[in-house]
């Protein structure tokens, strides 16, 4: 299963990557969901993954059952993934203004504020 | 563990700008009593850091476990000296952006939520600076980042939304990095809490080619936060694009928030693996300076000059970072108190320089030593600082810095560093030449009215570049309580 979601993370990546190099605005915008889902899979892969019990003290235990995977990570995706959802929100707004008052969607274009 | 004899309410400094921001939403429409908070609450917020510094002087680290759980289990707010230096000078600079705010921010900004955005920004920058959690350091991270795209697009005109979507995309693409680092170091460690992974690196635990491709992962991340060579590209492309009230907050605040990270991470928690980090770090920092003073060479708008200028100053202190020695660190910790007084200075000038000369563009502005002499004195003194004039703060940062560069004889380095502190001078030099000394042009734009809130924060601020200057000891002192703290975790 590690393997699988490994080659999946790798995918990913490399979709994010390509489509952020390209000057479309909207992949673009792809790009950076695709990259973000990319790293919550690699915090959620890299502990491993467990043997698929859920880690929840059964009553008259004192400790979860052996082999439960650590939620910690689940955790801390799950915060990442609220985050990354405001954060594309707000993406599509500013990139939907900004395609509509400059007037283009190609990035090599938007060169007024650099130097 | 939680220090009865210590009961400094460290939440305060989280819970004013909260507070504030929450009742700013309320408030929405009435921009009296929007402003009236603004000013209030960041006042407070400096009063209570202040606090905050005496505290942590006379009784060491103020710790917090928020909801009760011990760390490294619960999440720890810690503000050791660093931390409250940092607060304490987030407070001047918030402070000082509120009261300029008044004057710069229109009436359409504020009805759009220009306020609780600014006390938002606030919030996650204190929380920034007093986490001790890798991964709620990236949660501020975000808090931050969040508020400062809707600031930096705010008012909506075709350069701030160009700039706001270079600015967003590399930023994000930082935080996607950072929080890999942060699963990588989990992965490894096991623990989170910048203590414990410090504790758990000494004594051997995870795996070396783990912890340092976490360090390069976080590098990399912070290195796009604090604008390092050659990661700087958005800095220059946004900071001249927004409102000058939060181009000054930007400039003085944001960056210095991932150089920060760069001290608390390599300085710190990992200064077990130094001889890995530091060596990439000294380089990067190199460029950094030269690219970044270079870079301003060629400019011909204030704002511009002095973006590159942070990039530059920013190499400063990622070198005196990238020494690794305590007297180092502490003069990197001046560095940077000093250089956010200064900056969010000159950023403010160049508001009023825009106002009384009629534009930015140096080209077209001119004549201001005769129209306001007093916002020449204003301007000479923070812009001679950052060039590093005796006997002014910024000669005092690099006097340290050299002096620690020395003691490893690194002569390349020294060298460098006295180089572009040349150069720096020489673009004061042309902003003060262009837009102070010369007559003003025909071309030049229309005079506009300035007002006391223009010049109240300026003031304020030359203040501390005066008393730093001519009393740099206490400064320097609480910076080696800051190191001292930093390298006996």
């Amino acid at each position: 299963m590690e393997t699988i979601i490994i080659l999946l993370t790798g995918f990913l990546f490399t979709c994010g990557f390509y489509l952020l190099l390209r000057r479309n605005i909207t992949r673009l915008l792809v790009g950076i969901l695709f990259i973000s889902q990319a790293a919550n899979l690699v915090i959620l892969v890299l502990p491993g993954l467990g043997s698929g019990v859920s880690p929840i003290i059964q009553e008259g235990q004192t400790a979860p059952p052996p082999g439960y995977p650590d939620p910690l990570p689940q955790a801390l995706i799950l915060t990442a993934i609220v985050i990354g959802f405001g954060v594309i929100a707000f993406a599509l707004v500013l990139l939907k203004n900004a395609y509509r008052d400059l007037g283009t969607d190609d990035l090599d274009s938007l060169k007024n504020t650099d130097v | 563990m939680f220090d009865l004899m210590n009961p400094f309410p460290l939440y305060l400094c989280l819970l004013i700008p909260l507070g504030a921001a929450i009742v700013q939403i309320f408030l929405l429409g009435q921009s009296k009593a929007q402003r009236v908070v603004a000013v209030g609450s960041t006042a407070l917020l400096t009063a209570f850091s202040f606090a905050l510094v005496a505290a942590v002087k006379a009784h060491g680290p103020v710790i917090l476990d928020v909801g009760g759980w011990a760390a490294p289990v619960g999440i720890r707010l810690r503000a050791d000296m660093l931390s409250a230096l940092m607060v304490a000078i987030t407070g001047v600079i918030g402070f000082c952006g509120a009261i300029h705010g008044l004057a710069e921010v229109p009436i359409s900004d504020e009805r759009r939520g220009y306020h609780p955005l600014y006390q938002f920004l606030l919030f996650g920058v204190c929380g920034s600076f007093l986490t001790n959690d890798l991964f709620n350091l990236y949660v501020w991270f975000e808090v931050m980042l969040l508020s400062s795209f809707v600031l930096l697009a705010q008012g909506g005109s075709k350069s701030q939304l160009e700039g706001t979507v270079k600015y967003m995309v590399l930023n994000i693409v930082a935080s996607t990095v950072f929080l890999i680092g942060a699963g990588i170091i989990y992965a490894s460690l096991g623990t989170l809490n910048f203590a414990d992974i410090a504790l758990r690196i000494s004594q051997g635990q995870g795996s070396v080619t783990g912890i340092r491709l976490a360090g390069v992962f976080l590098m990399l991340a912070f290195a796009v936060k604090a604008g390092l060579f050659p990661l700087y590209a958005w800095l220059p492309s946004s900071y001249h694009t927004p409102r000058y009230t939060v181009s000054a907050v930007f400039a003085g605040l944001l960056t210095k928030v991932g150089v920060y990270a760069l001290i608390r991470t390599f300085g710190s928690t990992f200064s077990a693996h130094q001889s890995f980090t530091l060596p990439i770090l000294w380089w990067v920092a190199l460029l950094t300076m030269v690219i970044g003073v270079l870079g301003a060479a060629s400019q011909f708008h204030v704002r511009r000059i002095l973006s590159f200028h942070i990039i530059s100053q920013i190499g400063y202190m990622a070198l005196g970072l990238a020494l690794g020695t305590a007297g180092a660190i502490s003069a990197t910790i001046f560095y940077v108190i000093h250089h956010i007084v200064v900056k969010s200075n000159l950023f403010l000038a160049a508001s009023v320089i825009d106002r009384i000369g009629g534009g930015e563009d140096l080209r077209r502005t001119g004549g201001l030593y005769r129209a306001a002499p007093w916002l020449a004195v204003l301007f000479l003194i923070p812009a001679l600082s950052l060039g590093g004039i005796p006997p002014l703060s910024g000669f005092w940062a690099k006097l340290a810095l050299l002096e620690a560069i020395f003691g490893v004889h690194a002569w390349f380095a020294a060298g460098i560093a006295l180089a572009v502190g040349i150069l720096t001078l020489f673009s004061m030099t042309k902003i003060w030449a262009e837009a102070f000394w010369k007559e003003r042009p025909e071309n030049a734009g229309e005079r506009r009215p300035i007002h006391a809130a223009h010049v109240i924060p300026m003031v304020i601020l030359t203040g501390i570049t005066l008393l730093i200057s001519f009393y740099p000891t206490w400064l320097f002192e609480l910076a080696d309580i800051a190191s001292r703290q930093l390298l006996i975790p």
